[in-house]
């Protein structure tokens, strides 16, 4: 096996313990595996992002909004945002290193079973949607190759209407844009949205309100990075 | 039976046939300057659908599959690739369908197996024509000029290699300028490649002052240039992944370099970015051992340039034994024996000390040593660099105006980098990341300046390596071979 970020072969030691059953192979050698930061300990009950309080100041603004309160119930994150994990963010999903993504797979099976397992039974899927032309572009999805993963019923219900970069703008900027998602079709039963980054919660949030403004109960989130 | 074996064949050895023969009918077109020689995915050309569609019609872009299939693995012909776990398969929202990428030269634009190389087959481009290309009008040593008159043979007949072997310090951009000079008045294109791109940005300034009216690019990951629709192109190496068939007049920088060295798809890239008829000159001041052999079996044309340019030998490294060094760099701290030396017998403590460390754990800790044992007042005479360092040019930069007394490095600087007065010491210099190479290009920091020719080199260590010996003996060599010459 060779480590899929820095390429280096991954030596696997066998023991008595794998001798019989060998381990699943490692995706990552050792210190890249080091290098990412899962998110543990206490975190912030509404985003999900490591916090000492129970509500982060970002996750009160919210709810103090009256528009927005409530609008996602709550978001999980896997990693969190380091500079290792913002270069390995941007050949999967820029440069569209699709394999990448195995690197991952097993925390973000662990990490939604946990978060999820009282609602999973009746909830569906919707990745956060690409424009056709950036869709094009990247070759697939990043947030439907994520809920890939989960093995739960995952459902296209929202498209996307094509603005320019996300990443080019600024926080403001963000926050000031109409919604650009449009809905396909309606969901009755409660859903959890799936993308790969909650940078500012206005896109999660874009895409949950309108899911809920036609009819669906409830809307959690979870994003692979916060 | 023919086919597996011209396939097997092809898959160990590749040849670059696909390549179409090049159009040799010359115009002056933007798009022949722009496009020809270059083998490119659809979002490199900047054209529209239709515009793109004609030129295909007319036969003047060519598309050529971007992966080969064999019954037993792949190649990527952009980059070489043929190993497994290098290629995987994406769910392809363009076709609908899995198959494969490339990872391995992903950092370029993603190489799909859906999708094709675009090469241009329309005609050639004609580049100025021009009576004296080069202003430069230095004089080269007597060495540099044996040098370049062979380098300069060789550009003019072409379908040749050429190994140029000088030492650290010997001027080898200079001997290159004549050779250069006669290629474009033959109206050849030529590029100069060199693995880093500090040394891209430092030799584009010289070689506009010195052919000021030939059409000059550098190319490197970043660089505000892209077309790379030159004439004379400086680019990385890296850079060649881009091209094929394209130059007349190769020259490889530092081909012993990492990563030239240890990177596969860089050799494979450079002899397709040449035409069969191409002359390539390797430029190198510690050839490995597969190009030793060869010159030593004399397939390898070589010429020697053993003096540098101030006519000064190479400083000779002595190499100092310590029997406690682990035990002191297991505390950050430095050899006893350093310690020594630095106090009371450096020849000339007025110049600066490049201290070379094999791990970048070791760096930092050493600073705060050395400052404590007051080797160094502040963090305002020493501070420590690495490959990941994002300061990393700032810092170079101030030692290079000797704003800084010492500088702790790891092997980044082994090399490309000048000095006017330093002396350099190794410590730990028997472990692994030292090859001969690495501490004969060391060695090489030291004297570099004719107001200060010399310089001390010091390699601590803990038992003797065959690399360190090694590197010992072709420094005396070279010194040898100086004085015969
Ligand atoms: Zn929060
Ligand atoms: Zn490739
Ligand atoms: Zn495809």
């Amino acid at each position: 096996m060779y480590c899929l970020w820095c390429d280096e072969e991954i030596l696997v030691e066998v023991n008595w313990t794998n001798f019989l059953l060998p381990d699943r192979p490692k995706q990552l050698c050792e210190a890249c595996e080091k290098s990412l930061q899962r998110i543990e300990g206490a975190i912030c009950k509404l985003c999900g992002r490591p916090s000492d309080v129970e509500v982060c100041m970002d996750c009160e603004r919210w709810e103090n909004d009256a528009g927005w309160k409530g609008v996602l119930t709550f978001n999980r994150s896997v990693f969190q945002y380091n500079s290792r994990m913002k270069e390995m963010i941007a050949r999967w999903k820029y440069r569209g290193d699709y394999a990448l993504l195995e690197a991952f797979r097993e925390t973000i099976i662990k990490t939604f079973n946990q978060t999820f397992v009282q609602v999973r039974k009746d909830t569906i899927l919707v990745p956060i949607p690409l424009s056709e032309e950036r869709l094009f572009e990247r070759g697939f999805n990043q947030a439907e190759a994520l809920a890939n993963l989960t093995g739960l019923p995952c459902e296209n219900r929202l498209s996307r209407i094509h603005t320019e970069k996300q990443s080019k703008k600024t926080r403001s900027d963000r926050l000031a844009t109409t919604n650009p998602f449009k809905i396909e079709t309606k969901i009755d039963r409660p859903v959890i949205l799936i993308d790969d980054i909650y940078t500012t919660g206005i896109t999660l949030r874009h895409a949950a309100s309108l899911l809920k403004k036609h009819g669906c109960p409830k809307v959690y989130s979870f994003t692979l990075v916060r | 039976m023919l086919n597996i074996a011209s396939s097997l064949k092809s898959y160990f050895t590749p040849s670059y046939s696909w390549v179409p023969s090049s159009n040799t009918k010359q115009d002056d077109s933007i798009y022949s300057k722009q496009f020809a020689g270059k083998l490119l995915l659809r979002q490199e050309i900047p054209l529209d659908d239709p515009t793109l569609n004609e030129l295909l019609h007319n036969n003047l872009f060519t598309t050529l599959d971007s992966i080969e299939k064999y019954i037993w693995g792949h190649r990527c012909r952009r980059c070489g690739n043929k190993k497994k776990h290098l290629f995987a398969n994406i769910p392809c929202a363009r076709c609908n369908h899995t198959h494969l990428y490339c990872r391995k030269c992903i950092e370029m634009g993603r190489v799909l197996e859906c999708e094709p190389l675009y090469y241009w087959t329309g005609s050639s481009p004609t580049w100025l024509e021009q009576e004296e290309p080069c202003g430069w009008s230095g004089e080269l040593t007597r060495h540099q000029q044996v040098a370049s008159d062979r380098i300069k043979e060789m550009m003019i007949k072409g379908n040749s290699e050429l190994l140029c072997w000088a030492v650290c310090g010997a001027g080898k951009t200079e001997m290159l300028f004549d050779g250069i000079s006669a290629a474009i008045k033959l109206g050849k294109r030529v590029c100069l490649a060199t693995p880093r791109a500090d040394v891209v940005r430092e030799l584009l300034p010289r070689f506009r002052i010195a052919f000021p009216n030939t059409e000059i690019e550098a190319l490197y990951g970043g660089s505000e240039e892209k077309q790379g629709a030159a004439q004379l192109i400086i680019a990385t190496t890296h850079q060649l992944l881009r091209f094929a068939h394209a130059f007349d007049v190769m020259i490889i920088d530092e081909i012993d370099a990492f990563p030239f060295h240890a990177d596969s798809s860089l050799p494979f890239a450079a002899k397709r970015a040449v035409k069969p008829s191409a002359a390539t000159i390797y430029l190198t001041a510690t050839p490995r051992k597969q190009q030793k052999r060869r010159i030593e079996a004399k397939t390898l044309p070589t010429v020697f340039v053993p003096v540098r340019f101030h006519g000064h030998p190479l400083p000779i490294p002595k190499l100092q034994m310590s029997f406690t060094l682990n035990k002191s760099l297991n505390a950050n701290l430095p050899p006893t024996s350093f310690m020594k030396w630095y106090q009371h017998y450096r020849i000339n403590p007025n110049r600066q000390l490049l201290i070379f460390v094999a791990k970048i754990e070791l760096a930092e800790p050493l600073v705060e040593s050395l400052i404590s044992l007051h080797i160094a007042s502040g963090k305002d005479e020493i501070t420590s660099v690495h490959a990941a360092d994002p300061d990393r040019e700032i810092k170079v930069q101030q030692f290079r105006e000797q704003k800084l007394k010492l500088l702790v490095t790891t092997t980044i600087l082994e090399r490309g980098v000048t000095f006017p007065s330093v002396d350099v010491v190794v410590f730990d210099a028997g472990h692994q990341v030292f090859d001969e190479a690495a501490l004969v290009q060391i060695a090489g920091r030291a004297g570099r300046s004719p107001d200060d020719p010399t310089g001390e080199v010091i390699f601590y260590h803990s038992g003797k390596t065959d690399a360190m010996v090694e590197a010992v003996h072709s420094i005396i060599r070279m010194n040898r071979k100086g004085r015969r010459l």
